[in-house]
């Protein structure tokens, strides 16, 4: 188990979270610590343990295809940030990536 | 650099090499659930913009997804009809991307326990030839909002100021279909494409209309010398909006593929979207990194567990499969492809088909008028073939009658006509208004008789070379006899009297 | 005597039999939230409007015959739970301002049977923290001493509760997060099992572990508020379908016949001397009731904070990728969508949210997915395990809620030593068991003002919410810790 240094830029990219170079630098250090005290379970024994999946096991939850209804496209709108007629409006979209 | 396009294989010459193209579809299918995936909003196309949302679909705080039973079972049966394998366990994972046209900036899809696996999809190719694709799996996931880019001149992301987000179309429930690369021309990707639309249409699964969106499929083509164990470096098309579209992006991406290898040059491996206007691809984007996806299960949602019996119960209601009776069609019954094609995709027509056949006994008589004169009823009238009140049983009366040259084809028609809008038995209302085709020579040769002499003229232009004008004096029989008279019999009687005598 | 100073049991029966309308007692809530609410910061928003609007209501169903589980009783609510028309902001900036435009099904079946909904109260941003101080829209103190934290993440439910603002809460358990502050608040705060209580409108922090529970004066509230929230819901697929036994009914004045489990990996030789003799006592009250003590191992316990600080991020991480600025929230405009989620994030987010953003986005990423998360999964696997094979000899696990009482503002900078103040109730967390805190004594560190409550934590196996609640009734009556009148004796800088 690799408790190695955290490319905190790159992750953070990842999660879309803008850092100033002070803010990687003492994120980096925080999570190093957490990181080495998360170490301790590399000590476990967990060959042939299986993942837990879920809490409490159940399977086929479903619902039936039956229609529910609706939320009031004014209420919905009225809380986005930015509409624009019926529509959610959103900053410029570059390529493929966003 | 010849190419043949429109066989099973598309061979290129590249500097003397025969190239292969060696070809692998995605597909994304709409399912025709009333709801969808995980909440309870409306799945319709073209309604108002964000009027079927609700927490859970825009991805609201504290909005938890709740699987939709039908959805499941659709892809479950969708795979079934291929043959696939159903795991015995299968969940949702979590595919965890920023996009402002995901609600939750995760898509919940499947990452590796697929709902089916495997499978086989065979079809014809417009020769008539057999053709197959693998299938490497089906899975399940939620489709997204649509984003249209305002600003820019032609609609696209390029140049645009800004986006404008509908979110009716996110959470509806989605089949990805993944082939194996086993396709290997443009003609047979369009057949493996119609061949999952038919199903698909049969099965209820989807109503597969690529103009609205429920099919989109992405295809992954390289060229490698025939005979090669290698695959080439691929690119990956996207944007087609038509089977048309794919066949036409096809060819033109095998093209280009080859101009750069008989040039010496490289593929560079990239996404191509296609532009229907100008008829080529263009490289979309590129992306900095692959995407990391940090898939995981999705904690919100149970796995889904198949007993056997459930998986024998929706095999046994899948029905007879299009396939099947294409194949039973076209090497049975001795139909064209394309008329095989047309019985099996119109609603309830194969049905109509089978039974009239079964009870006629005369393939080929029969799918004549089912998709002559039946068909250009139902058109007319606005009322499917199988919602009239024409029974199998009626129809095959009328192509026994017809065979047996007991009516002629209009008598056929016009009772078909009655019989559609008022049912009944065809062979009861020829009898009981004596619609019987006049076969017997003698009787023609009465008619035959008067109509020469009430139309002396046209017997001299006759005569003199106008051969043409027999047209008219049959018509005349058909009218002087009610139209009972057996047209063919009437030309030869009239030929007789008019040759043979003074 | 003022209803805001009486259990919800009294109240519902006062309101039911007619001796007091729902009115009053909406009333007499607001004067008291006006009074202390000043010095305590419990709330983010009152409701009084829409506490009025539901008094009558309940007001009408009484009047026309009905009996209400919960007739008139006051109930704080969590701001990380969906009202409908209210603020909903989980105490963060990226949520500042959104009205919620559904109600959290618990919410709506306490709301149903007749609570009122007096506000919406301070918490950890996220639910991500064990003092409350990581809210970016509040400061919420102690009742017990203005100078200390109340705990977390649900300070400000539990602080309502203790300083008589409200007389039950609604908080949200992670990972300790309504134990902890219960005890550093001297009140019950119970977290059932998992799948037990649908988490439909609860603002996701870890999927796999948050779970809404009752915040109440006494267990046996605490059992009336569990009895009506619980059960199935079918907009949450997590939830059980198994029925939920009446707990109220199956209090109990005695412990005789129970078997109670001291894990020996949670010694109390590990904490200060006069907060390790009141859990010594408590033991020996646990005996002296009729129950016998047996020692039980959980061998993985001390891997239960590094297996919660890499799940919890890790889902985490997932859940608050919604919050990106495009379709409600806060947006800080960019040159483009990309630079839009960055910079909103950036500024909408507090620190202790960010990192578990970035800690839990690292465990799930490619090259780490195995050594981290899927590792912390099987860890998770056996430290449930471990209590399967404890609750074969035992029907409750006691230990201490907290290592030690309420903690001054500021006195826990270093994140990692925040994070242990959650060493005895994750493990119960991470194995979805239900599990408590009942107060059980006081301690008084240096430089504090007066006695600061301690907790017990109680814990049972799967789904014995019934028998966990009848053990921690027994433990309550047959103590002096927690009497009926059950405000604790406030400051003077409250009261005045």
């Amino acid at each position: 188990m690799a408790s190695g240094e955290i490319d905190v830029a790159y992750v953070a990219k990842l999660a879309r979270l803008a850092l100033t170079p002070a803010e990687i630098e003492k994120f980096g250090a925080q999570l190093a610590t957490l990181l080495d005290q998360v170490d301790v379970l590399s000590r476990l024994p967990v060959d042939g343990v299986s993942a837990t999946a879920q809490v409490i096991p159940q399977t086929n939850v479903a619902r039936d295809d039956e229609p529910r209804p609706s939320l009031d496209r004014e209420t919905v709108l009225r809380a986005a940030p930015q509409r624009e007629g019926a529509y959610f409006r959103v900053p410029r979209i570059i390529g493929e990536d966003a | 650099m010849s190419a043949t396009l429109e066989s099973a294989n598309a061979v290129v010459d590249v500097n003397g090499v025969p190239y292969e193209a060696v070809m692998g579809i995605e597909c994304h299918v709409e399912l025709k659930t009333a709801t969808k995936m995980f909440c309870g909003c409306r799945n319709v196309f073209g309604a108002e913009p964000n009027t079927n949302v609700c927490p859970v679909c825009l991805g609201m705080p504290g909005a938890l997804p709740v699987p939709n039973r039908l959805a499941i079972e659709l892809v479950v049966k969708a795979g079934l009809a291929f043959g696939a394998e159903i795991p015995a366990f299968s969940k949702f994972d979590r595919k965890n991307y920023f996009y402002p046209d995901m609600p939750k900036d995760y898509q919940i899809s499947q990452f590796d326990t697929p709902l089916t696996q495997g499978g086989v999809v065979p079809f014809f190719l417009p020769d008539g030839t057999a053709g197959s694709c693998r299938l490497t799996r089906i899975h399940l996931e939620e489709d997204t909002g649509k984003s249209s880019h305002a600003g820019s001149r032609d609609g696209r992301i390029a140049g645009s100021t800004h986006s404008l987000v509908d979110f009716n179309r996110a959470g509806v429930p989605l089949m990805e279909c993944v082939s194996e690369p086993d396709i290997r021309s443009a003609a047979a990707a369009v057949a493996y494409l119609e061949a999952l639309k038919r199903t698909f249409v049969a099965l209820g699964v989807s109503d597969v209309k690529m103009e609205e969106g429920s099919l989109r499929c992405d295809v992954n083509l390289s060229l490698r010398p025939v005979g090669a164990a290698e695959y080439g470096t691929k690119t990956e098309i996207k944007n087609m909006n038509s089977f048309n579209s794919v066949r036409r992006a096809i060819e033109s991406e095998i093209a280009r593929q080859a101009a750069i290898l008989a040039d010496g040059g490289r593929i560079v491996q990239e996404t191509r979207g296609w532009d229907e206007a100008a008829g080529v691809t263009h490289p979309m984007r590129s992306k900095e990194r692959a995407h990391d996806y940090r898939y995981f299960p999705d904690p919100d949602l149970t796995p889904i567990e198949f007993a056997a019996a459930d998986v024998t119960r929706m095999r046994a209601e899948l029905g007879t499969l299009p396939q099947t009776r294409l194949e039973r069609l076209v090497r049975e019954d001795g139909l064209s492809l394309v008329q095989a094609q047309q019985i099996v995709d119109t609603p309830g027509l194969a049905d109509f088909y089978d039974a009239a056949r079964a009870c006629s006994g005369k393939p080929q008589a029969t799918v004549n008028f089912v998709l002559g004169e039946l068909s250009r009823l139902a058109n007319e009238r606005g009322t499917p073939v199988a919602a009239s009140l024409v029974t199998p049983a009626a129809l095959a009366e009328i192509v026994e009658l017809t065979e047996a040259n007991a009516i002629n084809s209009k008598t056929a028609k016009d009772v078909l006509a009655r019989v559609w809008a008022s049912g009944g038995s065809p062979k009861a209302i020829v009898d009981a208004e004596g619609l019987a085709q006049v076969s017997d020579a003698g009787a023609i040769d009465g008619i035959v008789a008067g109509v020469l002499a009430a139309n002396e003229k046209t017997v001299a232009d006759y005569r003199s070379g106008k051969t043409k004008v027999m047209g008219f004096l049959v018509g005349q029989v058909m009218k002087q006899s009610g139209g009972k008279a057996n047209p063919t019999l009437a030309e030869e009687r009239l030929r007789a009297a008019l040759d043979g005598g003074a | 005597m003022n209803p805001l100073d009486r259990t919800a049991a009294d109240v519902a029966r006062a309101v039911n039999a007619g001796e007091t309308s729902a009115a009053a007692v909406a009333a007499a809530a607001h004067a008291r939230i006006a009074e202390r609410d000043p010095a305590v910061g419990a709330y983010l928003a009152e409701t009084a409007d829409l506490a009025r609007e539901h008094a009558a209501r309940v007001d009408a169903r009484v009047r026309a015959g009905e009996r209400l589980p919960l007739a008139g009783v006051p109930l704080a609510i969590k701001d990380n739970m969906c009202v409908a028309g209210t603020l909903t902001t989980c105490a963060s900036r990226i949520l500042e301002g959104w009205i919620a435009p559904y109600t959290a099904t618990a919410v709506q079946r306490l709301l149903d049977a007749g609570a009122l909904p007096l506000g919406k109260t301070n918490m950890d941003e996220f639910a991500m923290g064990s003092s409350c101080e990581n809210s970016a829209l509040g400061k919420t103190a102690n009742p017990w001493d203005l100078g200390r934290v109340p705990g977390g993440s649900s300070g400000g439910s539990v602080a309502a509760v203790a300083a008589g603002e409200a007389v039950v809460a609604l908080g949200s358990d992670t990972g300790g997060s309504i134990r902890e502050p219960a005890a550093f608040c001297g009140v019950v705060g119970f977290k059932p099992t998992y799948g037990r209580v649908s988490r439909y409108g609860l603002i996701a922090f870890a999927s796999s572990l948050d779970q809404i529970g009752p915040i109440t004066r006494t267990v046996e509230d605490a059992a009336l508020v569990y009895d009506v929230m619980a059960g199935k819901d079918p907009m949450d697929a997590t939830t059980v379908d198994l029925a939920v036994e009446p707990a109220a009914a199956g209090l109990r004045e005695d412990l005789k016949g129970v078997r109670v489990g001291i894990v020996r990996e949670f010694g109390l030789d590990k904490l200060e001397p006069d907060v390790r003799a009141v859990y010594e006592r408590a033991y020996a009250d646990l005996e002296r009731l009729g129950a016998e003590l047996v020692e039980v191992s959980l061998p993985t316990a001390d891997y239960g904070v590094a297996t919660y600080y890499l799940i919890a991020p890790a889902e985490c991480s997932s859940n608050l990728a919604r919050f990106d600025g495009m379709r409600y929230g806060l947006r800080v405009e960019g040159a483009d969508v990309g630079q839009t989620y960055e910079a909103t994030r950036a500024k909408g987010f507090g620190d202790e949210v960010k990192r578990r953003i970035l800690i839990g986005t690292y465990a799930l990423s490619s090259g780490y997915y195995d050594a981290y998360y899927v590792r912390a999964q099987k860890a998770r696997t056996l430290i449930a395990d471990d209590f399967k094979k404890a609750f074969a000899s035992c029907d409750a696990i006691a230990c201490p809620a907290a290592a030690s009482p309420a903690f001054e503002f500021a006195a826990k900078a270093d994140p990692v030593s925040m994070y242990l103040m959650d060493y005895y109730t994750i493990p119960m967390s991470l194995a979805g068991l239900p599990s408590l805190s009942v107060p059980c004594g006081y301690a008084t560190p240096p430089g504090a003002r007066g006695p600061l409550p301690l907790g017990l934590e109680l814990s049972a196996p799967l789904f014995a919410e019934r028998a966990l609640l009848g053990i921690a009734h027994a433990y309550e009556r047959g103590t002096r810790h927690a009497t009926l009148q059950a405000i604790p004796p406030l400051p003077s800088a409250v009261t005045a």
